[in-house]
C-alpha cells in the first residue's frame, strides 16, 4: 500500500485533481454511474467483505444509501479498500468520492485536511484487548506492558495520553494494518491489541480462539466515526450528510424496509414530507423527491443497518449504547427533514 | 630558469564548445540550454499548481507542521524521545533507526556474503554445495517473506517473557526480544578506556616494528604474545587499581515486561537478520564472480611462492578483485538500505514507518513528508555510493 500515498502525491502535485477540487461532485459520479467509496480493509461489521467479495457493514451501507439515493441502485459502487494511513491521500486527490472508513472525527482533522466529516454513524470509544490468562481486570493494570497498535490512527495518539496521564510505561509497536497488528498480538508479542471498541469486537472475532481474549472495561476516549468529504463542494457535502440524517429519522418515523411503501402513502404531514409527496425537499438536495424511500429499500432505516452489522442480528451482538436514538437513551439525533 | 606568464589556452573556445554543443557545435549548446529551460518551467508549473490546488482545497501546506507535537511513542529510540517531543524529533528517530538497521545489515551481509562465496569456492565437496545451496534458496525468495518468515514464524515462536530463556540469569530471550545487563560507567570507567587505548596503540606499534623487521631485514618476530598481555593485562592492571569501570544493571522481570537492561526488540533482529541474510547471497555470487575473474595463475603463483591458500586469497586474488566486486558489491548496499522500508510489515519504526507512515496520517501533507522521505533515502544512497567510491579509488591507486 505504500505506493498509493506516493502515487497520490504525485497526482496532487501534477495538478490532476483540479477537477476533482472545484467540479461538482454529483455530477462526475453520475457521469461515471458509479459512487467510489473508500472503506477499510476488512472490518468485520464495518466494512468487510465476503466470500462473493459482496461489501457489508455499517460502514458500508452509508455509501450504498448514497448510491441509491443517487441512482435507485445501491451497488453502482466502486469500493476502495484503504489502510488508516493512505485513507485520506485517497480522498484529496479525488479518487474517492466519500471516505466511509471508522474514521474518528477530531478538529484538525476537520480542518488540516481539506476534507470535512459529514456527520457520526457511530459513536465510538477506544479500549483494550487483553488475553484472559493475563487475570488483568482494568487498563490501570496494565504498567510496563506491551501494546500492538495500527499506525495512522487517532488510536496511537490516545494510548500515549492515556499511559502518560495514569504514569504508567508502555511500549508501543506499530504496525501498518489492523491486521499485522492483530496478528502481533495474538502470537504474543504484545499483551493488549487497542483500537476502538466496536473494532476490538470485530478483530476478536478473527482470533483463533475468540473466548480467551476479552476487553477492559475502560474505555480511554471518545472516537465519533463518520464519512468524509471533499472541501469545497457544499453540494456533495449536503447530500452525504442528509442520507445519513434520512437513515436516522426513518428509524424515528417507524419508517422500516418492510413497511416502507405503505408508509410512502401515509398522510401523516412529517411522512409526507420525508417521502417527497408533499414538497420537493430532495430535489433541493440535488436528488429526488423519492430519494428518503430509496435509501430505506436499499440499507433499512439506521437502527436496521445497526442490528445487521453491528448490533443484535450479528455476530458482533454490540449494543445499540450511545448509538440509540435521542429519544429513548442514545445520542442519534437527526434534524428535521422540512 | 625563466617562469613565462601563461597565455591562456587557445582552444578554450573549442573546448567550451565541445563540452556544451558535443558534435552539434553552437546549435547543439542553444538545444540543451532550451531543453534545461523547459525543464525548471516544468518543475515550477507543478510547484506552483500544486500550491494552487491544496490552497483550493483547504489543505494546509508548508513545513510548519514539523514543529508541532506528535503525541505517539516510538519503540525502539536511538535518542532520548517521549510523545510530547515535536515531529522534527520523530524524523531523527526513524532516520536514526533507519541507518542502524542499514549499518548493522551491510556488516552482515557483507561478512556472510563473503564467507559463502569463498566456502563456494572451495574445494571441499560438502561446504561448497551447502554455500551453493544457502545462495539458490534465499536469494530467490521474496524479502518481504523472508522477514515476515523471521518475525512471525522464527522470533514469535519464543516463549513470553515470564518464561523466557535465561542464561546466567541475567541475559533473557524471550519473544519481546533480548534483554541483556546495561553497563554503567564506574569511577574506573576512564582509566580503564585510557588502558585500552594505550594497548592498542602500543599493539600497532609493536606490529609496524615487527614488520619492518621483516621487510628489512628478513627476520620474523613473534609479537602476538605481546599484544595479547598488553591488551589484555593493562585494563586488568586499570580495574585492580582504580576499580571495576562498570557496573551492571541487571534486568528483571517487573509486571509484563523486563525492567531495567538494555533490549534488542525483536523486530529489529528479524529486520537485520533477513536483510543481511538475503542481501549476502546476492554479495556471495559478486564476491564469487569477482574472485573468479582473477586469473588462476595469480593463485598458482602464489602457491608456488609457498603461501597458504588463505594467505594467496587474502593477499592477492581478493585485492584484485575488489575492482571488479566494488561497484555491484554498491548496489547491493543502495538495495539494503531501501529495502529497510520493507520494516512497515513488522512495526519496525524506522523513517519510512515513523515518518511517511504516521507522521503524514496525522497531518495529511503528503507532499512535503513524501518529498522529504524521498530526499532523505536519496541522500543516504549517494552518501553511500560516494563512499564506496572513495574506497575503489583507494583500491584503484593502491594496485597502481
Amino acid at each position: 500500500m505504500k505506493r498509493v500515498s506516493l502515487v497520490v502525491a504525485l497526482a496532487l502535485a501534477a495538478g490532476l485533481s483540479t477537477q476533482a477540487a472545484t467540479a461538482q461532485t454529483l455530477k462526475t459520479v453520475k457521469d461515471r454511474g458509479m459512487l467510489s467509496c473508500g472503506v477499510s480493509q476488512g472490518l468485520p461489521g464495518f466494512s468487510s467483505p465476503d466470500d462473493k467479495g459482496n461489501w457489508t457493514g455499517l460502514d458500508v451501507d452509508i455509501c450504498r444509501a448514497v448510491a441509491a439515493a443517487i441512482f435507485n441502485d445501491p451497488t453502482k459502487i466502486k469500493f476502495v479498500p484503504l489502510s488508516a494511513k493512505d485513507r485520506f491521500t485517497a480522498l484529496q486527490s479525488g479518487e474517492i468520492d466519500v471516505l466511509s472508513r471508522n474514521t474518528t472525527w477530531t478538529l484538525s482533522r476537520d480542518t488540516t485536511l481539506g476534507a470535512n466529516f459529514t456527520g457520526v454513524t457511530y459513536y465510538d470509544g477506544q479500549g483494550f484487548l487483553v488475553k484472559k490468562s493475563l487475570k488483568v481486570n482494568s487498563a490501570l493494570e496494565l504498567n510496563s506492558a506491551s501494546v500492538c497498535v495500527q499506525t495512522g490512527t487517532t488510536t496511537e495518539q490516545n494510548l500515549a495520553d492515556y499511559f502518560k496521564g495514569n504514569n504508567m510505561k508502555y511500549e508501543v509497536i506499530a504496525f501498518g494494518t489492523a491486521d499485522e497488528a492483530v496478528k502481533a498480538y495474538e502470537s504474543g508479542r504484545c499483551d493488549v491489541f487497542t483500537t476502538d471498541v466496536s473494532g476490538l469486537y470485530a478483530e476478536r472475532l478473527k482470533l483463533s480462539n475468540p473466548a480467551d481474549h476479552a476487553v477492559l472495561p475502560e474505555v480511554i476516549s471518545k472516537e465519533p466515526l463518520g464519512p468524509m468529504v471533499r472541501h469545497g463542494d457544499d453540494q456533495w457535502f449536503d447530500i452525504v450528510k442528509w442520507v445519513l440524517f434520512a437513515m436516522v429519522a426513518a428509524e424515528e418515523l417507524g419508517v422500516t424496509q418492510k413497511n416502507v411503501d405503505d408508509m410512502a402513502k401515509s398522510d401523516k404531514p412529517e411522512l409526507k414530507r420525508a417521502f417527497g409527496t408533499d414538497g420537493n425537499l430532495g430535489e433541493q438536495l440535488g436528488l429526488t423527491k423519492d430519494w428518503v424511500s430509496r435509501i430505506v429499500k436499499a440499507v433499512g432505516n439506521y437502527g436496521e443497518s445497526f442490528d445487521r452489522n453491528v448490533g443484535a442480528g450479528s455476530k458482533l451482538g454490540i449494543a445499540r449504547g450511545l448509538n440509540q436514538l435521542w429519544n429513548k437513551g442514545g445520542i442519534q439525533y437527526a434534524p428535521p427533514i422540512r | 630558469m625563466s617562469i613565462e606568464p601563461r597565455s591562456p589556452p587557445p582552444q578554450l573556445a573549442a573546448k567550451l564548445q565541445r563540452a556544451f554543443g558535443g558534435r552539434a557545435g553552437w546549435g547543439g549548446f542553444v538545444l540543451q540550454i532550451l531543453f534545461v529551460a523547459a525543464l525548471a518551467w516544468i518543475c515550477y508549473e507543478i510547484v506552483a499548481n500544486a500550491r494552487a490546488n491544496l490552497q483550493a482545497q483547504r489543505i494546509t501546506a508548508g513545513f510548519g507542521f514539523l514543529a508541532n507535537t506528535a503525541g505517539f511513542d516510538v519503540s525502539q529510540n536511538l535518542i532520548p524521545y517521549s510523545g510530547s517531543d515535536p515531529y522534527t524529533r520523530v524524523f531523527l528517530v526513524g532516520l536514526l533507526n533507519t541507518l542502524l538497521v542499514s549499518i548493522i545489515g551491510i556488516f552482515f551481509a557483507t561478512v556472510i556474503g563473503f564467507l559463502v562465496a569463498l566456502g563456494r569456492l572451495s574445494p571441499n565437496w560438502l561446504l561448497s554445495r551447502i554455500s551453493g545451496g544457502y545462495v539458490e534458496l534465499v536469494r530467490n525468495l521474496p524479502v518481504l517473506f523472508q522477514i515476515l518468515f523471521w518475525y512471525l514464524a522464527v522470533l514469535a515462536a519464543l516463549p513470553n517473557p515470564r518464561q523466557s530463556i535465561s542464561v546466567f540469569g541475567s541475559f533473557f530471550l524471550s519473544n519481546r526480544g533480548f534483554v541483556i545487563p546495561k553497563p554503567i560507567g564506574n569511577p574506573g570507567f576512564e582509566p580503564f578506556v585510557l588502558a585500552i587505548v594505550i594497548a592498542v596503540v602500543g599493539s600497532l606499534l609493536l606490529q609496524r616494528y615487527a614488520r619492518k623487521q621483516l621487510f628489512d631485514h628478513g627476520r620474523m618476530i613473534r609479537i602476538w604474545p605481546y599484544v595479547l598481555g598488553m591488551l589484555v593485562g593493562l585494563p586488568l592492571l586499570s580495574s585492580l587499581v582504580f576499580g571495576a569501570p562498570v557496573k551492571f544493571e541487571i534486568p528483571e522481570l517487573k509486571g509484563f515486561n523486563f525492567s531495567g537492561g538494555s533490549r534488542v526488540i525483536p523486530e529489529f533482529v528479524a529486520l537485520t537478520l533477513a536483510l543481511s541474510t538475503y542481501t549476502a547471497a546476492f554479495i556471495a555470487e559478486i564476491v564469487r564472480a569477482g574472485i573468479q575473474s582473477v586469473h588462476k595463475g595469480q593463485m598458482e603463483a602464489g602457491a608456488s611462492l609457498g603461501l597458504a591458500r588463505g594467505s594467496t586469497l587474502r593477499l592477492i586474488v581478493v585485492p584484485q578483485a575488489m575492482r571488479v566486486i566494488l561497484p555491484p558489491l554498491t548496489n547491493q548496499y543502495l538495495n539494503l538500505t531501501k529495502n529497510s522500508s520493507l520494516a512497515v510489515g513488522i512495526g519496525y519504526p524506522d523513517l519510512f514507518s515513523v515518518f511517511a507512515g504516521t507522521t503524514l496520517s496525522q497531518t495529511g501533507q503528503a507532499i512535503e513528508i513524501i518529498g522529504i522521505t524521498m530526499g532523505v533515502y536519496l541522500l543516504i544512497s549517494l552518501v553511500t555510493s560516494a563512499i564506496m567510491s572513495f574506497y575503489g579509488w583507494r583500491i584503484s591507486r593502491s594496485l597502481g
